[in-house]
C-alpha cells in the first residue's frame, strides 16, 4: 500500500504557505516536525473547553482534565508499548528526559565507574553523561564511528566491561542519519549488567519503537518531532529502574508526606513530576500519537525511504556535492557540503528560494570536529515531504552552488 | 583599515534597482568581497563572535575620534552584510554610530530578517557590539 501523500498534506495547514512567494519546502524536520489539524485542535480545545489543574481540583473540569491528560499517558505507553502507564515520565522533551536520568546517575556513580557513549551523540547526550561523570569522579567513554558514520560496533563493546554503569546511543543520528543497531548495542550493554538509554529524539517519529522488544531501561523523546507540540516529551523507564531513581525536580505533586524538616516521595509516576504539568501539550502529544497509530506505518516506512533514496541519488549529480554520514542505514537526515561554501551561506540561498532545511554543527560540535568541518547544511524530511520536494531542493541547491561558486 | 564601500543611501538605492532576489545577493556577497577580511592570525578568540551558524570577527581602533573596524566572517553572505553594516559604521563617530537606526536600514533593504536577535549569523551580535563599543568611548 502506498502512502496517500497529498491528503496527508492537506492535514498541515503550515504546509500551504508561501515564503517569498515562493510554496515552503519544510526539509527542516529532524528539527521540528509540523503539526497536523488533529493537534491543533487538541490543544484548543482542551484550552476552550476543559482547562484546569490536573490532579487537584475538588470539581468537574479538573476532573475532565486529569481524564484526559492521562488518557494521553496510556495512549503514549501503548505506542511505545511500555510494560505499565506509570514507566511514562513527561518531560519537556528529550534533553530533559536525559537530565533527568543523568542528574540521577551523578548520585549514583561512584568513582571508577564508566559510562559509554558514542562520537555520534547530540549535545544533550553527550553533555549530560560528561557532567554526571564530572560530578561524581566517573568516566566517560566514547565509542568511535566509522568515516561513513556507522557506529564502530567491535570497538563500542571493547569499551565494555564490569565497570560500566550506563551505556547511552542514539536510536537516530541527527546529524548524520545513522540507525543503530539498539537492540544489539542493548544486548551488548546488558551483558555487562550495564543501564541503557536509547536518546530517541530522532527515532520516535519513524515509528514502530517497542521499549519491551529493545530491552533497554530508559527511551527518551521529544512531542515536536512527532507532530506533537514542543515543550513536552517523555522519559519512558523500565518500572524497577524508574521507582528508585533519585528524584530530580522536588516540589507540589511529586510528594508523599511533607513536614518541615523532610518529604517523602509519592509513587510513579508522580515521583518524578514536579509541579503543574504541560497539560495541553501532553494532550496535543496524546493527539498526535493516535493520529500517526493511524496510519500504514510500512507505507510510511517505505515513503521516508524512498524521499532519503532519491536526495541521496541526486546528490552525486551536484558538482562538488559531498553526503556526510553514508551508512547502510539511515533515516531522515541528508548532511552534506556543498563544494567549499559554507553551510550558512547555502541555507541563505535556499531559504530565500523556499527552501528551508538548517545549518551549523547540528548540537554535535565534537562530531563536527572529527570530520574537519564547522558545520554541514542538513535536509530532514518526514511524512508529508513529497519527491517533488526533493527535486526542488535540488533545483535550489544547483543555483546555490552556481551563486557561491 | 579604509573601506571603499558605497554609502548606507547608495546601497538602498542600488539594492531596490534589481527587481530579482539572486542580483540582490549577488550584490550582496560582492559587497563583501570589497572588503578586506581579517588576516588568519588576527583571528583571535578575543575578537570571535560566535553564531552557531556562522562566525564573525571583529576588530575596532578609534583615531582622531573615528572608529574605524576590521570584520571577517567564514561565510561569503554574512561577509556582505557586515558590509552593509561597515557602510554604516565605519569611519564614523561613537555619535554617528549611536544615532544611526541600523533597524530601519536595514528595513530599508529589505533584508531585516537577517537581523533579527533570533538569527544565528552573529550579525546582531555584532552591531550590539559596535555600539558598545561607540557608547563606551562617548562616556
Amino acid at each position: 500500500m502506498t502512502l496517500d501523500v497529498k491528503a496527508l498534506r492537506a492535514q498541515f495547514p503550515i504546509l500551504q504557505r508561501e515564503i517569498d512567494g515562493k510554496p515552503l519546502v519544510y526539509l527542516d524536520n529532524a528539527a521540528t516536525t509540523q503539526k497536523p489539524q488533529v493537534v491543533l485542535d487538541a490543544i484548543i480545545d482542551f484550552y476552550t473547553t476543559t482547562n484546569a489543574n490536573v490532579h487537584r481540583g475538588a470539581h468537574f473540569l479538573s476532573d475532565e482534565a486529569t481524564r484526559r491528560y492521562e488518557k494521553a499517558r496510556d495512549d503514549v505507553a501503548a505506542f511505545i508499548n511500555a510494560n505499565g502507564r506509570e514507566e511514562v515520565i513527561w518531560t519537556a522533551g528529550t534533553t530533559e528526559s536525559i537530565n533527568l536520568v543523568a542528574r540521577g546517575l551523578g548520585q549514583l556513580l561512584k568513582a571508577g565507574e564508566e559510562v559509554v557513549v558514542t562520537e555520534m551523540e547530540h549535545h544533550a547526550n553527550l553533555v549530560t553523561w560528561q557532567q554526571a561523570c564530572k560530578v561524581s569522579g566517573g568516566t566517560l567513554k566514547v565509542a568511535p564511528i566509522f568515516e561513513n558514520g556507522e557506529l564502530d560496533v567491535d570497538a563500542f563493546s571493547a569499551l565494555l566491561n564490569d565497570k560500566t554503569r550506563l551505556v547511552a546511543f542514539p536510536h537516530v543520528s541527527n546529524a548524520l542519519g545513522t540507525v543503530n543497531p539498539i537492540k544489539e548495542l542493548t544486548a551488548k550493554a546488558k551483558a555487562v549488567n550495564a543501564l541503557v538509554l536509547v536518546d530517541g529524539a530522532q527515532g520516535i517519529a519513524h515509528g514502530g519503537v517497542d521499549v519491551q522488544a529493545i530491552g533497554c531501561d530508559f527511551y527518551a523523546f521529544s512531542g515536536h518531532k512527532l507532530f506533537a507540540p514542543t515543550g513536552i516529551g517523555a522519559l519512558w523507564g523500565r518500572k524497577s529502574v524508574l521507582e528508585n531513581w533519585p528524584v530530580w525536580l522536588t516540589g507540589g505533586e511529586m510528594i508523599a508526606d511533607v513536614t518541615y524538616q523532610d518529604a517523602t516521595w509519592g509513587q510513579l509516576p508522580n515521583r518524578l513530576e514536579a509541579g503543574t504539568p504541560n497539560i495541553a501539550g501532553v494532550i496535543g502529544l496524546g493527539a498526535a500519537v493516535n493520529w500517526f497509530s493511524e496510519l500504514d506505518l510500512a507505507a510510511v516506512q517505505a515513503h521516508e525511504q524512498a524521499l532519503l533514496a532519491s536526495a541521496h541519488e541526486q546528490a552525486s549529480a551536484i558538482d562538488g556535492m559531498r553526503v556526510i554520514g553514508t551508512a547502510p542505514k539511515k533515516a531522515g537526515v541528508m548532511s552534506f557540503m556543498l563544494g567549499n561554501a559554507h553551510p550558512a551561506d547555502v541555507g541563505f540561498i535556499l531559504d530565500r528560494q523556499g527552501v528551508a532545511i538548517r545549518t551549523g554543527d547540528n548540537c554535535a560540535q565534537p562530531l563536527m570536529k572529527k570530520f574537519g568541518i564547522p558545520g554541514t547544511a542538513r535536509a530532514s524530511f518526514s511524512i508529508y515531504n513529497t519527491l517533488e520536494e526533493v527535486d526542488k531542493l535540488y533545483d535550489a541547491l544547483r543555483k546555490a552552488n552556481m551563486m557561491l561558486a | 583599515m579604509t573601506m571603499s564601500l558605497p554609502s548606507t543611501q547608495d546601497i538602498v538605492d542600488d539594492l531596490a534597482f534589481f527587481d530579482d532576489w539572486e542580483q540582490r545577493y549577488q550584490y550582496i556577497i560582492d559587497l563583501g568581497k570589497s572588503i578586506h577580511g581579517l588576516p588568519e592570525d588576527a583571528k583571535t578568540p578575543d575578537k570571535l563572535v560566535k553564531g552557531c551558524q556562522s562566525s564573525v570577527w571583529l576588530e575596532s581602533r578609534v583615531e582622531n575620534g573615528l572608529v574605524t573596524f576590521s570584520v571577517d566572517s567564514d561565510a561569503v553572505i554574512v561577509q556582505g552584510l557586515l558590509a552593509l553594516v561597515m557602510a554604516a559604521y565605519n569611519n564614523k563617530t561613537p555619535k554617528q554610530i549611536l544615532d544611526f537606526d541600523i533597524d530601519e536600514y536595514f528595513t530599508e533593504l529589505d533584508l531585516e530578517r537577517h537581523i533579527t536577535p533570533t538569527r544565528g549569523n552573529g550579525l546582531r551580535a555584532i552591531v550590539a557590539k559596535i555600539q558598545e563599543l561607540a557608547r563606551r568611548s562617548i562616556n
